[in-house]
């Protein structure tokens, strides 16, 4: 174990320079993610195209990890459908809490990066937290428009 | 009860191992190892616990304790005619009488033992409260309480129609005495404040505020989980009404909290937990309750962990809590004197040691808490991160947080130059400019 495996240069960019850090004028749905044992806190905001997520932005504050895997969470969500952004989301929580698989993550590798998370267990929570947000914010959504929510 | 005074608190056991005259220096060499668990290496390295804010680590001298209870004398107390019994009860009696001893009681039957303390400020707050609190009626607290002194409290305020009212810390994190003045008023019935502050390490004037409480005829509850295992702690002294902190934060034990209160004012509450010990006799119609202390301890004890407190409180007394206190000071001046040396580093509280104790919270510029002890933790060194139960407090900051680390009897300079190392590699990492190849 290394703290070179936690600290790695994808993740310390993506926390120094997130991508799609601040607020949206006018989000359809909105969530707040929160671990009430450590603080961490991702606010996640995402504007809607038919089923297209169009923009999304995200705020609070948290550890490197937390904030860094929101940054990642929302470069490659945005523009998609939700199915594929659920689908997204479901392959990194298998990255990170399952079989260790990088399938479903093409076109998304600095995911990846996250990977060496899983030396420090207690931290996994810190990289699923955005994730998790994304997913109130599909159920939402879809709630919304009558849709059945995710199985 | 003959056996307790006020002035042999401390000094009763000090030609013991490690004793020695009040002024001279702890041996710390000898005291570690007394500690099993320093001897033990993380991450390849050796450990350096500065985490004793959460929990201390616990000398042999206790382990053995629980050690000879369970192969010696197991037995439950107090109703036993045989021959374990009695000593098992004699055991427990011994660990109330030198916890009484311990904190300046009038009389073990003055001291309650509960789980921690969490359920003491609890206790608290569902018997003396819900009998002496009206609507109308205020409770002063400050910004800087453990959620465990403020929960409760806005639940006894909540149910009873009361009012809480909060004392604010200055930018040093000190109270000022005239804000106490000015909040309590003849309608508080309750002022309950931390003795000191487990985030900004700042030792509150609790002897002042208890005279302010009194004056207004009001009561005077003081908190002192992060007090009593690290200064002299004299409740006649201090002249409070109630004393509640934790075995485990003071070498003891988990699992055992005290609760000191003055005997007319317990004898005078209803008791807490219903159920075996704490009746005197049950009827169908009619139970009446057990005598102090038994009447607020229902149940089978913690009758292990309550002996090898006892045990802890042997090891404390013997060290002596006024060189215990120097050790402190002497250990929180030079960790503010090392990290305030720290470019981009916040210390929160008093930058004066006399002022506080061995707890000193901060925070790194463009580092979160929990990095910052993620990196620690790799050397070795194990801080704790995030707001420390003290959400209000954090608020009151504005900050998400703080990495904290907290001393005790055992730790030394050279732990606290490896936590500046450890924090000066956090900052290595974090201000490492990575190459951003996307737009932002």
């Amino acid at each position: 174990m290394s703290l070179d495996d936690l600290y790695k240069e994808t993740i310390l960019d993506h926390y120094q320079h997130p991508r799609n850090r601040g607020q949206l004028e006018d989000p359809d749905v909105a969530t707040r993610g929160h671990n009430p044992l450590c603080g961490d806190e991702v606010l996640l905001a995402v504007k809607m195209d038919g089923d297209v997520i169009q923009d999304i932005a995200f705020g609070g504050r948290g550890c490197s990890i937390s904030q860094a895997s929101a940054s990642m969470m929302t470069e490659g969500v945005k523009g998609h459908p939700l199915g594929e952004a659920s689908a997204l989301a479901g392959s990194f929580k298998e990255l990170m809490t399952g079989s260790g698989s990088t399938d479903g993550l093409e076109g998304n590798e600095d995911l990846e990066a996250l990977q060496g998370v899983k030396k420090f267990p207690v931290r996994v929570k810190c990289a699923l937290l955005p994730w998790t947000a994304l997913l109130e914010v599909i159920d939402r959504w879809q709630s919304a428009k009558g849709e059945p929510a995710r199985s | 009860m003959a056996e307790q005074t006020r002035d042999t608190r401390g000094n009763d056991a000090a030609t013991r191992s490690n004793g020695g005259a009040i002024g001279t220096p702890l041996d710390v060499a000898a005291i570690r190892r007394d500690f099993p668990i320093l001897a033990r290496q993380v991450h390849g390295k050796p450990l350096v616990y500065l985490d004793n804010a959460a929990t201390s680590q616990k000398p042999r001298q206790v382990i053995q304790a629980l050690v000879d209870y369970y192969e010696t004398m197991n037995a439950n107390i107090h109703r036993g005619v045989h021959a374990l019994a009695e000593e098992a009860t004699d055991a427990y009696e011994g660990a109330r009488r030198k916890t009484a001893r311990f904190i300046g009681a009038d009389g073990p039957d003055e001291v309650l033992f509960t789980r921690n303390t969490t359920e003491s400020l609890n206790l608290l707050a569902y018997t003396w409260a819900a009998d002496n609190i009206g609507p109308g009626d205020e409770i002063v607290i400050t910004t800087m309480e453990h959620h465990s002194n403020i929960v409760p409290w806005q639940w006894v305020a909540e149910r009873q129609r009361a009012v809480l009212k909060w004392v604010e810390f200055g930018a040093d994190g000190t109270i000022d005495l005239a804000d106490v003045e000015r909040l309590v008023t003849p309608k508080t019935k309750l002022v309950s404040m931390t003795h000191m502050s487990n985030v900004l390490g700042v030792i509150n004037p609790v002897k002042d505020v208890a005279r302010i409480a009194h004056a207004n005829g009001a009561l005077m509850l003081v908190d002192g989980a992060q007090s009593v295992p690290h200064l002299p702690v004299d409740v006649a002294d201090l002249d409070c009404d109630f004393l509640a902190f934790s075995s485990h934060k003071m070498m003891g034990p988990t699992g055992v909290g005290v609760l000191w209160g003055r005997r007319a004012i317990l004898e005078g509450m209803r008791p807490f937990l219903g159920g075996g010990e704490m009746i005197e006799s049950v009827g169908r119609e009619v139970t009446t309750y057990n005598v102090l202390p038994w009447k607020y301890e229902a149940g089978t004890p913690n009758i292990a962990d309550v002996i090898a407190f006892g045990a802890a409180l042997d090891y404390l007394s013997a060290l002596g809590m006024d060189r215990v206190r120097a050790h402190e000071i002497e250990l929180a001046t030079y960790a503010l004197e090392r990290l305030g040396g720290v470019k981009d580093l916040t210390v929160y509280g008093p930058l004066r040691a006399e002022q506080r104790g061995g707890v000193v919270a901060f925070s790194m510029k463009g580092i979160h808490p929990h990095d910052l002890a993620q990196v620690a933790d790799y050397d070795g060194i194990a801080i704790r991160a995030g707001h420390h139960c003290c959400q209000v407090l954090a608020n009151t900051l504005e900050i998400p947080g703080t990495a904290r680390a907290s001393f005790y009897v055992y730790n030394t300079p050279e732990e606290v130059d490896a936590l500046v190392a450890a924090v000066e590699a956090a900052r290595d990492i974090f201000s490492t400019e990575v190459s951003t190849v996307v737009a932002r």
